[in-house]
């Protein structure tokens, strides 16, 4: 399992940082939100990779190793409405730059007359 | 502790910019009351917060959120630090908003509650003592700034608007990364438990406590915008409207801040040998460059708002290497020097948006600077030099009174007696030289007198191309509001030349407490507290 996630998250990395790099507006979209998704999933693994743990103790505690680091959780669905709403505003920010410019180009001029 | 001082900067803008959202934009005297109100009201909470934290014995003030104690809940910490730099977020946007009475404040929507938010974000990330409550501020302050990057559209707006929010939406990127790798290492966030734990993580894992620090340490460097994580900066803030770019003045040394607050916190003298001073050789010659590319670029900007563009960067490369030296005196000079030039920076911005505003109300133009003279050729214009009437040259008002703020902030930039900017260079240049030969410091030292004199050399010749043309050339409709706010900040920084002796004491005494972190671990966690 962790062999799994460590190979999606780098791809994921991998492939953002790609995108990220490309001229398109759009390109770098998809690469900001690819990057967020590893990270994401990044900062989920860091309280160890468990199934069927539980992160809420319940009545009958018991051992606390049974159960899965919930800070971890509580961080990434943080992070994940944060980079929603900022990724949401850059997409409004990439089509007004679309309409004012008339191309798709990260500067705003396409290089193409 | 009940003391709801430290919380208040944060709750007060954020409930007077929800107020403003629901009160309406059509009610434009209303939103303007609440923003002076709010403002007025936060520079007496930063003030009534610097008092507090500045008495005797008083060595900061902890503000536990729900009380849940340090380890389980957030906590907001206000040290003399902290302090200071909510007093001046606080003092930067008074002064600023009669400026955006003016024309800017109506060419876009929500600039009132967005600058609340901004403040929010700011004073909420200054007083924070948890790094991930710290990313949350910094993503409710960079989500207000994207708004007031935008403030006023147009396509060149848009476009540095875009590269902005693509590099600081990387940058957060890269702030989680830092965060969660301290998090699996250490299994805490908050600062002062991180800074107990630092000496005592196994060698095992030492490499990946580094590796999240040095991320971490990268987010906020290119906030800081250190060469060559900096090319967004002087494009954006160029592009911004000039009471935006005045209050992003400020931005950049919100990067300086938590690199100042977290290097000595968690990696200072007590870190352990193989942890301390971690990372701050990479910010004394990251700073080194900085201040020479800032130096370079601003010799060689073309326009007006970009050249002050670079001014921004020579300062925050110079705060940069002030504080990658880690020793307390130059420490003490750098906070000095961060005061200053902030509000230099900020009314140099004013006054390069009324200068190059030709008083049309929908145009944005930038004022172009003439490029230099290649050696051999003739001088432009020479002949009509010579065929000048002096007699009937009559100087307005408005351009007198934009040349001297002009002129002053030159001192001011450049560090020039006998204004404030002289004493606060003084004040950390003084002590890189008494702490004997280092080649770093030496370094900077050299290259920080150097940016000086270029800063003179380009401002001359901007004021020189600005100011001394034919008055026909030079028209200005300047409102009085505008030039209430440049006068305003400049007249902080006289005050501050006057003043010098009282706020250099608190300066030392700041620097003092953030090299001996000892003080604000034992405040955040009380002993009562460390056993579980």
């Amino acid at each position: 399992m962790e062999l799994v996630l460590a190979a999606a998250i780098g791809i994921l990395a991998a492939s953002g940082t790609w995108l990220l790099l490309r001229p398109r507006t759009f390109q770098v979209i998809i690469g900001l939100t690819l990057i967020s998704y590893a990270v994401n999933l990044f900062i989920f693994s860091i309280g160890g990779l468990r199934t069927g743990a539980d992160p809420v103790l319940h009545h009958a505690a018991g051992d606390i190793a049974q159960y899965a680091d919930p800070l971890p959780q509580a961080l990434v669905l943080t992070a994940i409405v944060i980079g929603f709403a900022t990724t949401a505003l850059f997409l409004v920010v990439l089509l007004t730059s679309r309409g004012l410019t008339g191309n798709d180009h990260v500067d705003g001029e396409d290089g193409t007359p | 502790m009940s003391n709801h001082l430290v919380i208040a900067p944060i709750v007060l803008p954020l409930l007077v910019a929800a107020l403003q959202l629901l009160v309406g934009e059509k009610r434009r005297r209303t939103v303007l009351a609440l923003s002076v109100a709010s403002c007025v009201a936060l520079v007496l909470l930063a003030a009534a917060l610097m008092l507090a934290v500045s008495a005797d014995g008083v060595l900061g003030a902890v503000y536990r959120i729900g009380d849940w104690p340090a380890r389980f809940g957030i906590v907001l910490v206000a040290d003399r630090l902290s302090a200071l730099m909510v007093l001046l977020t606080s003092v930067l946007a008074l002064a600023l908003l009669p400026y955006a009475l003016g024309r800017w404040q109506h060419r876009g929507g929500h600039f009132q509650p967005l600058l609340q938010f901004l403040l929010m974000g700011l004073n909420g990330a200054f007083l924070t003592g948890d790094l991930f409550n710290l990313f949350v501020f910094f993503e409710v302050l960079l989500a207000a700034s994207y708004g007031l990057a935008l403030h006023g559209s147009g396509a060149r707006r848009v476009s540095a608007g875009l590269h902005y929010i693509a590099v600081n939406l990387t940058a957060s990127m890269l702030f989680l990364l830092g965060v969660s790798l301290i998090f699996g290492v250490t299994g805490t966030l908050n600062m002062a438990a991180l800074a107990e734990l630092i000496p005592t993580v196994p060698e095992r894992t030492r490499a990946l406590l580094h590796a999240g620090a040095a991320l971490l340490g990268v987010a906020f460097l290119i906030k800081t915008a250190m060469w060559p994580l900096g090319f967004w900066l002087p494009r954006t803030y160029a592009a911004a409207s000039p009471v935006v770019a005045a209050m992003f003045a400020l931005m950049t040394k919100v990067g300086i801040y938590v690199l100042l607050r977290l290097g000595l916190l968690l990696f200072g003298d007590a870190a352990g040998p193989a942890s301390a001073h971690f990372g701050s050789g990479w910010m004394l010659w990251g700073g080194v460059a900085t201040v020479a590319a800032g130096t370079v670029g601003m010799l060689g900007a073309r326009d007006l708002a970009r050249l002050a563009g670079y001014n921004v960067l020579i300062s925050s490369g110079t705060l940069l290497g002030a504080i990658g030296l880690q020793l307390p005196a130059v420490t003490a000079g750098a906070l000095a020097y961060l005061v200053i030039s902030t509000l230099a920076i900020a009314a140099f911005f004013l006054v390069v948006g009324l200068l190059a505003s030709d008083g049309d109300d929908e145009t944005d133009d930038t004022l172009s600077l003439e490029p230099y003279v290649q050696p051999g050729e003739p001088a432009p214009n020479e002949s009509l030099y010579a065929q000048e009437d002096e007699s009937r040259v009559v100087i307005s008002a408005p351009i007198a009174m934009l040349s001297a703020s002009f002129f002053a902030c030159a001192l001011l930039l450049a560090g020039l007696p006998p204004l404030s900017g002289f004493l606060a260079k003084f004040a950390m240049l003084a002590p890189m030289l008494e702490a004997g030969p280092r080649t770093g410091a030496t370094v900077l030292f050299a290259l920080i007198i150097a940016a000086g004199f270029c800063t003179v050399i380009a401002l001359c010749r901007a004021g020189i191309q600005i100011f001394w043309v034919e008055p026909e050339r030079l028209v200005l409709k300047v409102r009085l509001s505008e030039t209430t706010s440049i006068l305003l900040l400049l007249g902080l920084c006289l005050l501050l030349t006057v003043l010098v002796e009282a706020p250099l004491r608190y300066l030392r005494e700041t620097a003092r407490q953030i090299h001996a972190p000892a003080v604000y671990i034992q405040q955040v966690l009380p002993a009562a507290e460390v056993q579980p």
